[in-house]
């Protein structure tokens, strides 16, 4: 039996197929300007990539900010309940999990069992999620991959102190003139987004086993400003940027189709 | 498509006194309109201010507060405090106030504008911003303007607290008397307050009607036959529509009419509705068969009956205008709460941080918690306003409510 979970977030589209309770594969596209489209391009290569036909899948799970678009999904979950679910999966005994998305970051407390039993948000605002760090990342010009390995050379972190993208984006090209090395602004920008991140993290009173998802969590340095934080340890998912589809394709094998 | 968008709006069978509600505040604001004709006046007055004593002496009481409401709920909101922001006020200021500010001065809106009051009634146990924005009003219009203030009872109604706010009642009476040149009609007075505790005492009975399961009518319905208890509070009129309304909801128990076609999930709703945002809201929450079956807005207009006496009515009006919800103590919110919760059966606890309403949504955190620990059910907190959708996002607030109804599916 094999299931697909599709995740369409604000700026990546991502892909996984589960079969027999495996991992068969994942995929990342950009989502671009038509979420459907996406939706059906990041399945199909996934498909061609695990030489798997359309007609083995048995159900999809679609999530993420285009969940609703996907209209060939046979239900549509939230990313924080996939997120979840992936988490869980691909890391056993998780009891929270810290995901960095696009325009969302969550803090998620699971009980034992794997269930969600509390979650937190962001408000509409882009402090502490991958937007923030994409745009300080912008004004830098520093590619997203890079960010980390500048942030650990730091040896006087910047202070950011505009909660606001557009405030700190001004307040970091006011740094860069009065010549700041880039190393300290770039680990002063970690330091600022974790402390969001931890607010929500307190909130939902998270708990150890700690995953944390997302592209961002590919930023060692962002786990590790965020463990600095809370004081705990935190571990980066394996497939953090895909984890939310994985939950989707776990959700999918769980949804009762008739045969 | 996904199977969570699948609706079933047809199923609701549709509560009938709302016509004749709709037709009774048709006929309160003409009433109001043509006051001048009439020779008769008219005094703005905040949402939570003693109204009895204006109805005692035949004065008619206008409420900014509804007609803002109105502007939100025809979606006019974004429009009018954009106006008040090119008059020079903060954006974060409440927006019930900047669309009364600015719909004052271009007389537009729902209903062309609030008629021009003779005085202005401004109490403020439900928030502080009322006494600069009826400050405001009393210039613009040149009229008197009485304030009733009621300080915040933390832990208790104190001796202090009761005879100073008593002095007031007696004020209140004397500019009454002053501005209508009449004498205060104590008879009458007696008669308005036996009506407007036996008005709310209604409204509480049909709020607790919701007890039921399923239950026959939601907050969305509240929020709107609740116009009646705040403007007409006091007059025969509210009693009878009421009663009435009260018998349809009885009906509709036994007759097994819900809100929500195939009701599982009863949630409670903290803070006021977002006006702009009623049918969508309403609509997602039946999607999920979830009934929002009671909130704290509309309990707030008969939650200080216990300290009403009927045979006292002036004597009791200081306590029963100081100890309302929004003027009480974080604990006793959250014992309101937790009760509610109980009385109810709620599954999970829905909380608006609403940017404009600062004293409501001041210390939600803490009764969150509170609830949390307490009530064991899962709470959510969704950041917007009342009047302006420029505070509000759409499909992060969805998200999150999706999310929580996956959490309590899960659980119950």
């Amino acid at each position: 039996m094999i299931y697909a979970g599709i995740d369409i977030g604000s700026n990546t589209t991502k892909a996984a197929l589960l079969k027999d309770h495996q991992l068969l594969g994942t995929h990342v596209i950009k989502t671009g300007y038509n979420p459907l489209e996406a939706g059906i391009r990041v399945l199909n290569t996934l498909l061609e990539k695990s030489e798997t036909a359309r007609t083995d899948i048995k159900a999809v799970v679609s999530t993420g900010y285009g969940r609703s678009s996907v209209d060939f999904a046979d239900k549509a979950v939230t990313e924080i309940i996939c997120h979840g679910a992936g988490a869980c999966f691909m890391n056993p005994g998780t009891r929270g999990v810290i995901d960095i998305g696009g325009q969302d970051s969550k803090a998620i407390s699971l009980d034992k069992n794997g269930n969600i039993t509390d979650f937190a948000m962001n408000d509409k605002c882009a402090a502490g999620t991958g937007r923030f760090l994409e745009v300080m990342a912008n004004a830098l010009e520093v590619g997203m991959d890079q960010l980390g390995d500048f942030a650990k050379e730091a040896d006087n972190p910047s202070k950011i102190s505009s909660i606001c993208t557009v405030f700190a984006e001004s307040e970091v090209i006011s740094m860069i003139a009065s010549q700041h090395k880039r190393e300290n602004i770039i680990a002063g920008i970690h330091e600022s987004a974790a402390a969001r991140i931890a607010i929500l993290a307190a909130k939902v009173r998270i708990q150890e086993p700690v995953i944390m998802t997302g592209g961002v969590a590919k930023n060692s340095a962002m786990t590790a400003a965020v463990e600095k934080r809370l004081g705990m340890k935190i571990k980066p998912g394996i497939l953090p940027q895909e984890n939310g589809a994985i939950g989707a394709a776990l959700l999918a094998s769980k949804i009762e189709t008739p045969d | 498509m996904p199977e969570t968008i699948e609706r079933k709006t047809d199923k609701r069978e549709k509560i009938k006194s709302a016509k004749k509600m709709r037709d009774i505040m048709t006929s309160y604001y003409i009433e109001a309109m043509s006051a001048e004709q009439n020779s008769k006046q008219v005094a703005w007055i905040t949402s939570g201010g003693p109204v009895e004593p204006l109805v005692a002496m035949d004065i008619i009481p206008v409420y900014p507060e509804n007609h803002g409401a109105m502007i939100g709920a025809s979606k006019m909101g974004e429009d009018f405090c954009a106006k008040a922001e090119n008059m020079g006020y903060s954006h974060d200021l409440c927006s019930y106030a900047k669309s009364d500010i600015s719909c004052a001065l271009v007389k537009g809106g729902p209903i062309g504008g609030l008629p021009k009051p003779d005085m202005l009634i401004c109490c403020n146990n439900i928030c502080g911003t009322v006494l600069k924005w009826y400050e405001i009003q009393a210039r613009l219009y040149n009229v008197p303007l009485f304030i009733f203030d009621t300080p915040v009872c933390h832990t208790q109604y104190a001796p202090e607290i009761a005879r100073y706010v008593q002095a007031q009642v007696k004020e209140y009476i004397i500019f009454l008397e002053k501005i209508t040149k009449k004498r205060f009609d104590y008879d009458k007075m007696k008669r308005v307050g036996r009506l407007a505790i036996k008005a709310q005492r209604l409204w509480k009975k049909i709020l607790n009607t919701t007890a039921q399961k399923p239950s026959p009518m939601s907050c969305f319905d509240a929020f709107f036959f609740l116009a009646l208890i705040v403007t007409l509070r006091g007059t025969q009129t509210a009693v009878d529509f009421y009663e009435e309304l009260l018998m349809e909801m009885e009906q509709r128990v036994k007759a097994g009419i819900s809100a929500v076609p195939d009701e599982k999930y009863r949630l409670l709703w903290d803070n006021l509705p977002l006006w702009y945002q009623l049918k969508w809201m309403s609509n997602k929450f039946s999607d999920h068969k979830a009934c929002l079956v009671a909130d704290t807005y509309t309990t707030a207009w008969c939650s200080a009956l216990k300290y009403s006496d009927e045979n006292d009515f002036l004597g009791s009006l200081a306590q029963a205008y100081t100890m309302i919800y929004l003027n009480i103590g974080i604990d006793q919110m959250a014992d309101q709460v937790l009760e509610m919760i109980k009385f109810y059966d709620i599954d999970g606890f829905i909380m608006h941080s609403n940017r404009s309403c600062k004293p409501y949504s001041f210390g939600q955190m803490d009764i969150m918690k509170i609830v949390q620990e307490k009530a064991d059910i899962p709470v959510l907190m969704i950041e917007a306003d009342m009047v302006d959708p420029r505070n509000f996002a759409q499909s992060q607030v969805e998200t999150r409510i999706d999310a929580f109804m996956e959490i309590i599916k899960h659980k119950c």
